[in-house]
């Protein structure tokens, strides 16, 4: 993929995240998820409104965003919290391929432990294979590719990574997004939930408030953004001394 | 070509200047750098490692800037001072993914070549959290060392270790550097130094205080004014003999003892054995009222 640098960093970071007890984090939202779909399921067999608003509103703004905060600042947050980054980056591996190898690290776990859940959660709500069920799994995916480059980012620029990451969450997509509509062309939470609605075709019940096209483009953009920033971040990531 | 050049080097954070001024150039061999806690050897061995940048300044290693190009650790290793490594791995598995992250054409033999010189094989299939403290610093070495660099920088390698691994790991270092490498090590404690390196460069408070040949400024330190306190079973008698000596300065009896002054360490404790049994004292207790290193280290700047 990037060639024996990539390979190797991609490897031992797999390694290291499924192997800290934080791994069992992440399958708990996911897990959630599945259980609430099969009791509303369960209580609820003929209702058509609950599945977008649980597989769009609990797992879009809940599901993914949370999972996706605690794997994309485990993949490298964890080294540069505690200095072992400094191994890594002791030697003459491109700063672009440490970034990518740990970013598609990241998407990929991401889409594990949450794109696939929601694809059995919509196969469960709606009975098949439907276009919610397809809208949200492609939503969760890019989701995923989206989320992961922004946490990624801020595990670079600061070691208070999750908080940082729950306040953009919470302020930003939770209460501002909401608020004001503005706000909502600036947010990773829309750019899912407009792709997911591209396929889905049901915007009230995703609460979906972005078109297809702007969300792509919106969020390719602060992907690559993201990006740029994490790599020059981390090409000048720098030791503090012993004097303060 | 590969020495370590520092020119006019200062860096500061915010107000706080950890490194003043420094001019100094590194070569072939193996060289200490030598200070109290807080002198700002961490700061210079980050700078040099390219791990942080000079505020100000010229730094290079083997001509190119450490800054902004990862490029340098082809030709340089670092073993930094936290011991934070991927413990999940094996020794082998550390070093191995060490040789690949180098891009190195057979990855494989060069970690089991790194692995020969710290002597490591015998527990390289173990993973590294069983391992003791100076197993991982010498993980962490052979992990440094696999490229084949011809600098390399140990930040406080000796922390914590037993007396018996510090010895191993002192041959080892001198072992590297008879092959003409470069050997950069930070620590604070004196005797590590001694046993190692020919050539120290002492910082103290961010300055260079002393430089050169280590021999030469331990004579410095050795020479130097020192304060004892003697407790003898009579002390005037004594304290009256040795006003006489040339290498003490002054004597002063006090309710614990005489305080002896001596402008020559080394004299003074040959004499005042000598001296006391001619006269038939006891002595009862010598003590060196300032063996702080901090006061060694004071005395360096001052001179």
């Amino acid at each position: 993929m990037f060639g024996v640098q990539g390979r190797t960093i991609a490897s031992v970071t797999l390694r290291a995240t499924m192997g800290r007890k934080r791994a069992l984090l992440f399958a708990i939202p996911p897990l959630i998820l599945i259980v609430v779909t099969l009791l509303i399921k369960a209580s609820h067999p003929n209702d058509p409104s609950w599945p977008g608003q649980v597989l769009g509103i609990f797992g879009f703004s809940v599901v993914l965003p949370l999972t996706a905060l605690i794997i994309g600042t485990s993949v490298l947050g964890a080294e540069v919290d505690d200095g072992s980054i400094v191994q890594l980056l002791a030697t003459p591996v491109p700063r672009s391929v440490v970034i990518a190898s740990k970013y598609v690290i990241a998407v990929a776990l991401t889409m594990v432990f949450v794109a696939v859940p929601e694809l059995l959660a919509g196969l469960i709500a709606t009975g098949g294979a439907t276009k919610l069920a397809i809208g949200v799994f492609v939503g969760a995916l890019a989701g995923s590719a989206m989320y992961n480059a922004v946490f990624v980012m801020i595990s670079v620029l600061t070691t208070r990574a999750i908080a940082f990451g729950l306040v953009y969450l919470l302020v930003w997509e939770g209460l501002l997004g909401n608020l004001v509509s503005g706000a909502r062309l600036l947010s990773v939470g829309q750019y899912s939930l407009g792709i997911a609605n591209a396929i889905a075709h049901d915007a009230t019940a995703l609460n979906a408030g972005l078109s297809a096209g702007t969300a792509i483009v919106m969020g390719a953009i602060v992907t690559a953004i993201a990006l740029v920033i994490g790599t020059r971040g981390l090409a000048s990531f720098s030791l503090k001394g012993d004097a303060v | 070509m590969t020495a370590i050049e520092l020119r006019n080097v200062s860096r500061w954070y915010g107000n706080v200047v950890a490194v003043n001024d420094i001019t100094m150039t590194i070569g072939p061999g193996v060289t200490g750098l030598l200070g109290p806690n807080g002198a700002g050897k961490s700061t210079l061995l980050h700078m040099i490692a390219g791990f942080l940048p000079p505020s100000r300044g010229e730094l290079t290693v083997g001509g190119t800037a450490s800054w902004h190009n990862p490029g340098i650790y082809r030709t340089l290793g670092l073993v930094p001072e936290r011991d934070s490594v991927y413990a999940f791995l094996t020794g082998e598995e550390f070093v191995r993914t060490s040789a690949r992250l180098h891009k190195l054409p057979d990855p494989d033999a060069a970690a089991r070549r790194a692995i020969a010189i710290v002597e490591m094989a015998g527990a390289q299939d173990r993973k590294i959290s069983t391992y003791s403290k100076g197993m991982r610093q010498r993980i962490r070495v052979a992990g440094a060392l696999v490229h084949d660099p011809q600098v390399l920088l140990l930040d406080e390698p000796f922390n914590g270790m037993d007396p018996r691994q510090r010895l191993h790991m002192m041959d080892l270092l001198h072992g590297l550097a008879e092959q003409g490498r470069t050997i950069l090590f930070s620590s604070h404690i004196l005797e590590e130094v001694e046993r190692v390196s020919g050539t120290i460069q002492v910082i103290v408070a961010g300055r260079l205080a002393a430089s050169g040949d280590f021999r030469a400024i331990r004579r410095l330190m050795t020479s130097r004014p020192h304060v004892f306190l003697v407790r003898t079973s009579d002390d005037r008698k004594l304290g009256a003999t040795l006003i006489g000596r040339p290498a003490v300065t002054g004597v002063e009896v006090t309710d614990h003892g005489l305080s002896v002054q001596a402008s020559d360490y080394g004299t003074f404790t040959r004499e005042i054995a000598t001296l006391s049994r001619d006269q038939g004292i006891a002595l009862r207790e010598l003590l060196p009222e300032d063996e702080s290193l901090e006061s060694v280290f004071a005395y360096l700047v001052e001179t």
